[in-house]
């Protein structure tokens, strides 16, 4: 099963909900991985703090043209949509920063002089934290393209009963690929008009990936009723409410689990882990 | 006119309550809503769209069934997993081929190298952006399709209205709300900018994103000042944030202490400097250590 933790705003809690779930879930003898998807900013083993056992490189690949074969046709140029080649006087230049690695220069090319070679774009490491199997992709500073490495550690995640996956913020390419096969999402928002309007861009995004979802409200009484209205209108289940607890954000900004530094809301966590746990299996099952 | 940046590699440290209240301080600005993904800003300066015009951040392709032979090529030579079928996929009269339109990275090779022509490949339109007026001046911002990408050249673009508007109106600044992390639509709104003020705050998450976030702005060789928002959370923290900026050479432009008033300012659509508190008060000294030429350390705005 494998449950992602979202949102569209960012702060609003996902890093702490994904990883407290996934203590609880080790906690209660299941077999749980958690990925962190969040590979600009990841924080998840700020927590989980796990010993990383194998570390790899990520790469894209990126087109290299052999000069003595090339003959300046110029179509690798115009093939390519994102402006990463070009046929500049008597040179091809290259700029990796804009490659997609669609290969449709090394395709195209009448002479056969492109060759494409790897480039790291970030880093890919698993481990373990306690019970809990670890992975989590690293984007290299100055990178822009961050789907690449979450594609790469959902990939290298290890296999579990239950694979917790922490995304980034947002309703972009990243939330896409990092959501993409997962069986039920949770939403993390806040009841504020920031936490309304975001969690309205991330429920469009997940009902255009057809994928069932449940909302969680952090910090639920800081600010209004208008985040549960929303979700009465538009029959969206609230799962669990965090209350506004300045323990909470203390134990948090000192990279300390919930569940571990505030015993009474390891229940919760548990709660939330069998509801979420039991949707994610109705839904399957219809 | 200078460009000013506003970011936090961490989500929701306070980045657009920030902007929102330098939008009311500031005498002369245009703002910029650069966080294309999940823009909030218009909750509190309320705009109203003086104009509209969509954004074509791509292309993308799409099967002609009637033309469709059912060779494969396609499939075959697709990088992102885009394209899948029905049946034997071997041109036996029971295949048929489809391209998932969120995976499509838009690339054209498929249409390209299709044998029959049966690919239509174009650009899409995957967002919109706006000018407007707030009481605190123009505004340019933008919202992003769904499950859309190319945000990075969606931030450019309101960067570029932005700059236009302030030049036309001689303004002497274009004030950008950013997005969180260090990816694509970050690198596009800093790219060139004259400064970056980073929103941090006093957690280790915090502090660790600050890290990555002020490497990412020493890559690109911009000016970056940092304030510490909700400091007195963990004071601790606040101060091994402080020596760290300084070893790195980064600027404290301010500290804004833990006030539920900002919330309270976001409830009634108001910038914090509007609603009032003490919060309200160091938002004030913060902006006006960034823009105090006096002392040679600010960004003369």
């Amino acid at each position: 099963m494998k449950i992602a933790v979202a949102s569209g705003k960012g702060g609003t809690g996902k890093t702490t909900v994904a990883t407290n779930l996934a203590q609880v879930a080790a906690r209660n003898g299941r077999s749980v991985t958690y990925v962190d998807c969040d590979v600009e900013e990841p924080n998840g083993h700020i927590f989980l703090k796990p010993e990383i056992t194998r570390s790899e490189r990520v790469t894209s690949l990126i087109p290299q043209a052999d000069e003595a074969r090339c003959s300046l046709c110029g179509e690798c140029g115009e093939i390519c949509r994102y402006s990463a080649i070009a046929c500049v006087g008597t040179r091809v230049l290259v700029f990796p920063a804009l490659c997609h690695a669609c290969g449709g220069c090394r395709l195209v090319c009448p002479e056969d002089a492109i060759v494409e070679v790897p480039r790291e774009i970030g880093l890919l490491e698993t481990g373990r934290a306690g019970a809990v199997q670890f992975a989590q992709g690293v984007l290299n500073i100055g990178e822009a393209m961050s789907p690449r490495v979450i594609k790469a550690v959902k990939a290298a995640a290890p296999e579990a009963e239950l694979v917790i996956t922490d995304a980034p913020p947002g309703t972009s390419c990243p939330v896409i690929e990092s959501i993409r096969g997962c069986d039920f999402v949770l939403l993390v928002t806040e009841p504020t008009p920031f936490g309304l309007n975001d969690l309205k861009l991330a429920v469009e995004m997940v009902r255009a990936l057809e994928v069932p979802f449940g909302v969680l409200i952090n910090r639920a009484d800081v600010g209004d009723r208008a985040v549960h209205s929303y979700c009465h209108s538009e029959r969206i289940r609230i799962l669990v409410e965090i209350p506004d607890d300045r323990r909470i954000a203390e134990a948090y900004s000192r990279g300390e689990l919930i569940c571990e530094a505030l015993p009474e809301y390891a229940a919760s966590f548990g709660e939330l882990l069998q509801e979420v746990t039991q949707e994610a299996t109705t839904v399957a099952r219809i | 006119m200078r460009e000013l940046v506003v970011i936090s590699g961490k989500g929701g440290t306070g980045k657009t309550s920030m902007v929102a209240s330098f939008a009311a301080l500031a005498d002369k600005c245009v703002v910029a809503d650069a966080d294309v993904d999940a823009a909030d800003l218009h909750l509190i300066l309320e705009p109203t769209i003086i104009h509209r015009e969509e954004f074509s951040g791509g292309s993308r392709a799409r099967i002609l069934s009637g033309q469709c032979r059912a060779c494969g090529k396609c499939e075959e030579i697709c990088r992102f997993d885009a394209i899948t079928h029905e049946g034997s996929g071997d041109g036996g009269a029971n295949s048929a081929y489809c391209i998932d339109p969120i995976a499509c990275e838009g690339c054209g090779v498929c249409a390209y190298f299709c044998p029959e022509n049966a690919i239509e490949f174009g650009p899409v339109v995957n967002g919109e952006l706006f000018v407007s007026e707030t009481r605190y001046g123009p505004m340019v911002h933008a919202r992003l399709g769904i499950a859309e990408e190319n945000s990075g050249k969606l931030v450019s673009l309101v960067r570029t209205r932005a700059k236009a508007i302030a030049l036309e109106r001689k303004l002497d600044l274009v004030l950008i709300d950013g997005s969180p992390g260090i990816g694509c639509p970050v690198i596009s709104s800093i790219t060139g900018a004259d400064h970056v003020l980073v929103v941090t705050e006093p957690t280790l998450s915090g502090l660790h994103d600050l890290r990555r976030v002020a490497d990412l702005t020493r890559h690109f060789g911009i000016d970056t000042r940092i304030c510490i928002n909700k400091w007195d959370l963990n004071e601790h923290l606040s101060s091994e944030i402080e020596a760290q900026a300084l070893q790195r050479g980064l600027r404290l432009a301010g500290k804004v202490r833990y006030d539920r008033a900002v919330t309270k300012a976001q409830m009634h659509a108001q910038a914090v400097v509007e609603h009032g508190g003490g919060a309200a008060d160091d938002v004030r000294d913060l902006w006006r250590n960034l823009r105090d030429i006096g002392d040679g350390n600010g960004i003369g705005l």
